[in-house]
């Protein structure tokens, strides 16, 4: 029985560059006018989890992304940084799903990869900032949690040894296997890809996106079984389906406002020595500053 | 209806955190809008005057978990003592400070409780919410209100069917005000033994280096704030400079702390301190919502930035268009010259 990383990873929209198009009338995400990328911290939980395979022998990485069918591009660059295996969880069932709803899928994907040893996923990702599915799918997995991970220490078949990183100072923390780790952005980056790697899994592919290739890769699949990345629907991962998207959210978002800002008579300066000289004989002269 | 609850933190020195008062006081008002009572917990070790830092907001129960195992925090005993105490008082809010510890706990237990969770509020408020699918009116929901998503859009988010309504405030963002002490507040102190059990210590902490806090920027009267538009950890120092010579601390956007020109515990913003200075000169600073969010309440704001239409301009009472490494130095000389 090989010791089972699982890292949790999302692909989100790049929330430096969002145009005016980004949200949907029902106030959720319009992914689709975004660019997408790996998310940050997911990528410190990949690396987090290829240090642990460093030091154990026999251990594999799986993937899991729950998202669209074009979440597979993120699956495919972890191959090739390293990971040995991909599941994407998708189904239109899932959309508009928070937090707890997307634990709850996430939970039921990992127990279909059971027995697993660890449980990695970045802190939070920068679509929401909540930091909340980490926690959320340990406790449905009835395991222990180490949130903020920002080091490895040690590590064995038994028990993990992380150093966590806390707004004003760190702490050392071992647990017993399995647990949850979420991984803080401060950790050591994610190696880059390897090309032995990117050769070996470029074309590694859902059976989806298979069947949108121009030339057919089915027969490759036969004889490098790796180059499959699973698609699990809900009915794969035996959810119910009121638990899921909206109807399973708690959290119901009841009004989206565009900030409109009240605009303040404001008196403009360049940047003219005069210009700044002016304005600070004024704030010096009201007591502002000095 | 039930009450309104607040996991109240405890610090290093042993008392109960400043986020967890700012809680508690915000807890107070919405307490009282809905005539209801405000309840604290407060779970660590040694706290036999714990109470006193509690009292002065307002607080009509005082839950105490006082045992010598939960201290420092961690998250499966902590979590259950919550949870089986929200079993017996069903409580209708339930508050966590937006910290290492209430991010790592809330999500716990609202997940076994499967409640909903908002992290981050900018705003807590009390309003009522129609269904317009099946024309269900619900009274009294907890408005939880964040900017969300890439800074555009201001989030009201609400729980209509599960209870606790929870949600994580960072600190600052609330403000800490005495309330005329309750008569007689009820302490109950907790038989801790009926709510944690062995197996919940699994996590051991093997090691702790916790300072004291280093940066205060959360009090200061002036704040030098800048974002990614300063360009480079060198053209920071600048801001320092100007900071020095005026007695101010520095801050930061996301952006620029993001790109590691400053340490986070500068970070002003939802997702970092709020600050209410009496001058905040924000310096290559565009102004997403999320940082006006922890600065927008400043007395007076200056704005330095190279594009006229940066939003922050829009709330800034003098503008300036220029580029940061001009205008900085100006600042200080003119200031070093004419100050007695």
């Amino acid at each position: 029985m090989p010791f089972r990383i699982i890292v949790l990873a999302k692909q989100v929209p790049d929330t430096r560059n969002v145009g005016k198009d980004a949200m949907k009338a029902d106030g959720t995400v319009n992914r689709a006018a975004l660019p997408a990328i790996f998310n940050p911290e997911d990528l410190h939980a990949l690396e987090l989890a290829l240090r642990i395979k460093d030091q154990i022998n026999d251990a594999e990485i799986v993937v899991v992304s729950m998202g669209p069918g074009r979440a597979a591009e993120i699956i495919r660059e972890a191959m090739y940084r390293g990971a040995d295996r991909g599941v994407l969880v998708t189904d239109r069932k899932f959309a508009g799903s928070d937090t707890l709803a997307t634990s709850y899928a996430l939970s039921l994907a990992v127990k279909k990869l059971a027995p697993f040893n660890v449980l990695i996923a970045g802190r939070q990702a920068i679509d929401g900032d909540t930091a909340q599915v980490g926690p959320q799918t340990a406790e449905k997995l009835h395991i222990p949690q180490i949130t903020y991970a920002e080091e490895l220490v040690d590590v064995n078949s038994k028990q993990i040894t992380i150093k966590r990183r806390l707004e004003r100072g760190i702490e050392v923390v071992r647990s017993p296997l399995p647990v949850a780790i979420t991984v803080h952005s401060s950790a050591p980056v994610c190696r880059p890809r390897n090309a032995i790697l990117v050769m070996k899994f470029k074309h590694a592919r859902t059976t989806t996106e298979l069947q949108e290739e121009t030339k057919d890769y089915t027969e490759l699949r036969l004889y490098r079984p790796y180059l499959n990345i699973e698609e699990w629907s809900v009915e794969d991962i035996q959810a119910e389906t009121e638990k899921l998207g909206l109807s399973g959210s708690p959290t119901k978002v009841k009004k989206i406002e565009n900030v409109v800002l009240q605009r303040k008579e404001s008196k403009a300066f360049t940047a003219d020595d005069k210009d700044i000289d002016l304005l600070m004989q004024e704030l010096m002269a009201s007591h502002v500053i000095g | 209806m039930n009450n309104v609850i607040v996991y109240c933190e405890i610090t290093e020195e042993g008392h109960v955190a400043e986020v967890s008062q700012e809680l508690l006081s915000k807890g107070r008002k919405l307490a009282s809008d809905l005539g209801i009572k405000l309840e604290a917990i407060a779970i660590g070790n040694k706290l036999d005057n714990i109470e006193k830092d509690i009292l002065p907001y307002g607080a009509d129960v005082i839950h105490i978990a006082d045992d010598k195992r939960l201290f420092p925090y961690t998250t499966l005993p902590h979590a259950a003592i919550l949870l089986k105490l929200f079993e017996e008082i069903k409580p209708e809010i339930a508050l966590f400070g937006a910290t290492s510890i209430g991010r790592d706990l809330a999500p716990r237990v609202a997940s076994a409780m499967r409640c909903g969770l908002t992290a981050d509020c900018t705003s807590l408020e009390i309003g009522d919410h129609t269904e317009a699918k099946t024309n269900t009116t619900y009274k009294n929901l907890l408005y939880q209100i964040r900017p969300a998503f890439g800074g555009n859009i201001i989030a009201t988010i609400i729980n209509p069917d599960t209870r606790p309504q929870m949600a994580t405030v960072r600190e600052g963002v609330m403000k800490k005000e005495f309330w005329p002490a309750v008569a007689k507040p009820e302490v109950n102190k907790l038989d801790v033994a009926k709510y944690v059990n062995d197996e919940q210590f699994v996590v051991r902490i093997i090691e702790r280096h916790i300072e004291s806090q280093k940066i205060n920027i959360k009090n200061a009267q002036v704040i030098v704030a800048g974002g990614y538009g300063v360009g480079s950890k060198e053209n920071f120092d600048l801001l320092f400079d100007l900071a020095d010579v005026l007695g101010a601390q520095v801050g930061a956007s996301r952006a620029a702390v993001d790109a590691g020109y400053v340490e986070h515990e500068r970070q002003i913003g939802q997702t970092g301190v709020t600050v209410r200075p009496k001058l905040y000169i924000a310096c290559g600073i565009s102004g997403a919502v999320q940082h006006r969010a922890g600065m927008d309440q400043a007395s007076m704001i200056i704005s330095v930035n190279t594009d006229p239409n940066a939003p922050i301009n829009q709330i800034a009472d003098y503008t300036i268009l220029g580029q940061v490494h001009e205008v900085v130095p100006r600042m200080i000389k003119y200031y070093r010259q004419n100050s007695k």
